[in-house]
């Protein structure tokens, strides 16, 4: 029952990265790709942290060893550093990529855009 | 007090990453290292760590911070991720840079609500402006070029970050 359960978080973990990747190919420039490549990413990291988690605290009620509680307590801890990390990381990037010049392709409006001409002005 | 906050947070953060090397519990001379750990890293912080500091005891604050990501952050990220999981399957995207306005006060707020906004995938908070009350947002999909209020892209979020930032 329990191996079923971490099968499913791996498998939904799996998509959401696969996902990720196919989405770096497919969208047109710099901030969709971010899109694509951060956030499907950190949702399937969720998951393949829940699994171990859930394999972890398992074994620890069947063995009683605790390394298996340390390793539970690890994973977390980095699915939180990873929580708080990710969006201040792609939001540098994607204001620097602005910043720089980079165009949203496709865009149907840049309101940002808009402000930085009219401080220039 | 911003010495004993970052002190104790760090003690606890060390308690969470040496549990279990040696049996259950902590062994006496870890528990030593995480004393002079942890007043080293809250000595030299002091100065960066602001006066407000004190929120971080407010025990209401921490259970609302777990209801708020268990609750309404996850549920907005796996709606997120399923409509984006759609829109890379099929190809169909209108980007945009949106300018939405937001009623928030401090820092704190704002570095929640652009936080949660650019974690929910579809939208990604390119720049946060206090003075103007704005937030600068890339969306995947736009449906309103421009918004009057987050509750669009957002939902609940800001009522969220309003309570939560205080």
């Amino acid at each position: 029952m329990i191996e079923y359960m971490i099968y499913t978080f791996l498998a939904i973990n799996m998509i959401f990265n696969l996902l990720g990747s196919i989405s770096l190919h497919r969208f047109p420039d710099v901030y969709t790709r971010l899109h694509g490549a951060t956030k499907c990413t950190t949702f399937g990291t969720i998951f393949a942290v829940l699994a171990v988690v859930v394999h972890a605290l398992y074994q620890l009620r069947i063995t009683n060893d605790p390394k298996y509680l340390q390793m539970a307590l690890h994973s977390v801890v980095a699915l939180i550093a990873l929580l708080l990390t990710n969006p201040t990381g792609a939001h540098a990037i994607a204001k620097a990529a602005h910043l720089s010049g980079v165009k949203p392709v496709k865009a149907v409006i840049d309101a940002y855009e808009r402000k930085l001409e009219e401080g220039a002005q | 007090m911003s010495f004993i906050i970052v002190f104790m947070w760090s003690f606890v953060l060390w308690l969470v990453l040496t549990a279990g090397t040696k049996g259950m519990l902590w062994s006496p001379e870890e528990l030593a290292a995480g004393v002079i750990f942890s007043s080293i890293v809250a000595y030299s912080t002091k100065n960066i760590v602001g006066e407000k500091a004190s929120r971080f005891l407010n025990p209401s604050k921490w259970l609302g911070f777990v209801v708020y990501s268990v609750g309404p952050l996850f549920w907005g990220m796996v709606k997120a991720n399923l409509d984006v999981a759609y829109r890379v399957i099929t190809g169909k995207i209108k980007p945009g840079i949106v300018r939405v306005p937001v009623d928030l006060e401090n820092e704190a707020q704002y570095t929640i609500l652009s936080n949660s906004i650019t974690l929910t995938p579809g939208t990604l908070t390119i720049e946060a402006c206090p003075d103007e009350k704005a937030l600068y947002v890339h969306w995947i999909n736009v449906t309103e070029p421009e918004p009057q209020s987050s509750e669009v892209i957002a939902g609940s979020f800001e009522k969220w970050a309003r309570r939560l930032g205080k």
